[in-house]
């Protein structure tokens, strides 16, 4: 009992910082505008049908849910549900009667509206966005689109005008609606390499190896995928040209042994990436063609998964089992001035901010033999050193990629056997699961 | 005051009690009752083989235990010590039969092996021999957790494993890296590579020319076996040898 009540204040102690680190923690992760105001109230109407082609009510349908979905995905809006939004469904300028959308129950500040028509084969949209609280001059965008009339082109011109709104309302930041996801898939019977748009939509099959490959990382012009592939001699960094719709050379990338998870430099110049060809996991860099390689790390043990500052591209944060149970760390591009991150547990899978400031990555902070403990995404600021804990208590957590909106993180939740992919904003609110069919692993949010 | 004690008591006894619910060691289990004092002697016998299925031409382990006999004879081996440890190579299945005689009477005991012909009609080519022959003497080794340092049993099957490679100079050999299913796939690649790469110094070290040696990590990406417990976990944390063609 003695022993007991010494260890009592210990407890306590360890009680009280935890929860003080965490509420410290909690007043840094922005997921709005970043402009300290509340979220905008904005109502989304449908948009008109004109005319009376047979195309039409089908696009109408899914251009007005597509964009529904995409301004409640933002992640800056207070959107009116449909249930409390008018009946009207104002076509231009003149149809609006703004007092509609201002008054209870909508109480709406912006609302977005339009009109859509097919005809003969072509699809045509208007979109306007209206300030109802400045009636002498409401109009804040005014847009139009012409484009073949299909589902498909319905969901993008609707990704399009999502877009323009959220960066009109959203501090400048350009939306995310029109951006893909790469991931690892085995629906068709070996793990290829698969992309989707950014809400699920579209997934299709990129590589058609017949092998294992993992760790897809699109380049910053969305011209090509870089990733690991097992073959006869091991792990090699392979290139996917989607511009091409073929694989492509990269020569660097193959030195027997173990060549995995690439990491492009957000100037798409070079790619970094962890090579066991100098008899041990390090991380290597070589230029985007593959040549000029070079090590930037020489400790014996684990090294993978780097990840450039995006902002600077002059650190690199990766995973080092250097000290055993990997951990990360960060370094200059020339591999000097190494830091630690964490400081127990498991931490893997580094994804580095748009903003250059925050690291968000997979922590199991009780990590041990028959300690099995939580695999989950954290957000973890460099200046400070806070991190902020934004998945809980569902499933294993792992892989987060960050938006280029710096708002959204898509991730890998592993609940019983399979993995599938899920979106969520930064500060783990608002998630969504973008994948339902067969295994679905290792997601990476494109730039743009 | 004693109002404030009103509200400190019972926190404190809630903190108390988290305290001990939460730090309390786990007592040791109680010792297992001794067994029961046996008033006669009749004889007692166990006998297993191991494996119970084998290839023609492999070895099975009979390691058998008896109590109070004074003669214990095997069939078709004859008489044996009361308890011990033999390898035979059976041709064909067979039940081994164990009798234990004493001054309490008779036990027995049997263990049956099971053995699998080489396919009929397959020629027998030098390809199929020699993987069996690698099979036979080439072991697999096994790793801690979250390590790639070679354990001490490790390093005798690898010193094994490589005397067999030293004098067949003509066997190349591929090393696989596994990891159990815990963490991340990534990880564990680089993980395993190290792995795979320990054992193949260890070869190299040992006098394997490193020409004969592919080293390929397959992470958690092949287990062995997809049970959550830690025997597969065991199982899966390898470094795994096999002949390369």
């Amino acid at each position: 009992m003695k022993g007991l009540l010494r260890l009592l204040p210990l407890c306590l102690l360890s009680l009280v910082y935890v929860s003080t680190a965490q509420l410290a923690a909690q007043d840094w992760v922005h997921t709005g505008t970043n402009l300290g105001n509340t979220r905008i109230r904005l109502a989304a109407a449908d948009f008109k049908p004109v005319g009376d082609d047979a195309q039409t009510p089908a696009l109408k349908a899914v251009f007005d849910a597509t964009l529904y979905s995409d301004l409640s995905n933002g992640g800056i809006f207070d959107l009116v549900s449909k249930s409390l939004a008018p009946q009207a469904m104002p076509g231009a300028p003149q149809e609006m009667v703004m007092g509609q959308w201002s008054a209870a129950p909508a109480n709406a500040a912006m609302v977005a509206f339009g009109a859509l028509s097919a005809n003969g084969g072509r699809l045509s949209v208007y979109g306007w966005l209206f300030d109802t609280r400045n009636p002498g001059n409401p109009q804040v965008l005014s847009k139009q689109y012409n484009e073949a009339a299909s589902e498909d082109m319905a969901r993008t011109v609707a990704h399009r005008f999502a877009d323009e709104i959220i960066y009109r309302l959203g501090g400048g930041i350009n939306g995310i609606a029109e951006t893909k996801i790469y991931f690892v898939s085995s629906r068709s019977g070996s793990k290829e390499i698969w992309a989707m748009d950014y809400d699920g939509q579209n997934q299709h099959q990129v590589t058609h190896l017949g092998a294992i490959s993992l760790s897809p990382r699109v380049s910053p012009d969305n011209s090509r995928v870089a990733f690991a592939s097992l073959g006869k001699e091991g792990w090699a960094i392979r290139m996917y040209s989607l511009e091409l719709g073929r694989m492509v050379s990269f020569p660097g990338g193959s030195a027997g042994g173990s060549n995995l998870t690439p990491a492009w430099s957000s100037d798409g110049t070079k790619i970094a990436f962890s090579s066991s060809r100098s008899g041990d996991p390090e991380i290597w860099v070589a230029n985007a063609n593959g040549g000029d390689l070079h090590r930037l790390t020489t400790f014996r043990g684990p090294d993978v998964a780097p990840v450039w500052n995006p902002r600077t591209n002059s650190q690199l944060a990766w995973v080092s089992g250097r000290t055993k149970l990997p951990q990360i760390y960060v370094m200059d591009q020339d591999g000097a001035n190494i830091q630690r991150m964490t400081d127990s547990g498991y931490a893997v899978s580094p994804s580095w901010a748009p903003n250059g400031g925050l690291l968000a990555f997979s922590w199991n902070r009780k990590y041990g033999p028959g300690d099995p403990g939580g695999q989950d995404i954290y957000v973890f600021e460099i200046a400070s050193m806070h991190w902020l804990q934004v998945t809980h208590e569902s499933g294993s957590n792992d892989y987060p990629s960050w938006a280029p909106d710096g708002r959204h993180i898509v991730f890998q939740r592993t609940v019983g056997k399979f993995a599938q992919i899920w979106t969520m904003l930064a500060d783990g609110t608002d998630q969504h699961q973008l994948t339902r069919t067969g295994d679905n692993s290792m997601p990476n949010w494109s730039w743009k | 005051m004693n109002r404030r004690n009103r509200i400190l008591v019972p926190v404190f006894l809630l903190v108390a009690l988290v305290a001990v619910a939460g730090c309390k060691k786990k007592q040791p289990l109680p010792q297992a009752p001794p067994p029961p004092p046996v008033a006669a002697v009749a004889p007692t016998a166990q006998l297993t083989a191991t494996p119970t299925v084998i290839s023609a031409g492999d070895q099975v382990q009979l390691s058998w235990r008896t109590t109070d006999a004074t003669t214990v004879s095997i069939d078709g081996i004859g008489d044996v010590p009361s308890s011990g440890v033999k390898t035979v190579t059976p041709t064909a299945s067979t039940t081994y039969h164990l009798v234990a005689r004493g001054e309490g009477g008779s036990a027995d005991a049997s263990a049956r092996v099971t053995v699998n012909a080489p396919p009929a009609v397959v020629v027998p080519t030098n390809t199929m021999s020699a993987e069996e022959e690698f099979k036979a003497n080439v072991q697999d080794i096994f790793f801690d957790y979250d390590t790639y340092d070679v354990r001490a049993d490790a390093q005798s099957t690898l010193a094994k494993d490589a005397s067999y490679l030293v004098s067949h100079p003509n066997v190349k050999v591929v090393i696989g890296g596994y990891c159990d299913e815990r963490g991340s796939n990534e990880y564990n690649l680089a993980l395993g590579q190290n792995r795979a790469d320990a054992a193949k110094n260890a070869l190299v070290t040992a006098g394997v020319a490193t020409t004969r040696i592919r080293v390929v990590s397959y992470g958690k990406e092949k287990p062995f076996c997809s049970e959550s417990t830690e025997e597969c976990w065991q199982q899966n944390r390898r470094g795994g040898l096999t002949m390369d063609r």
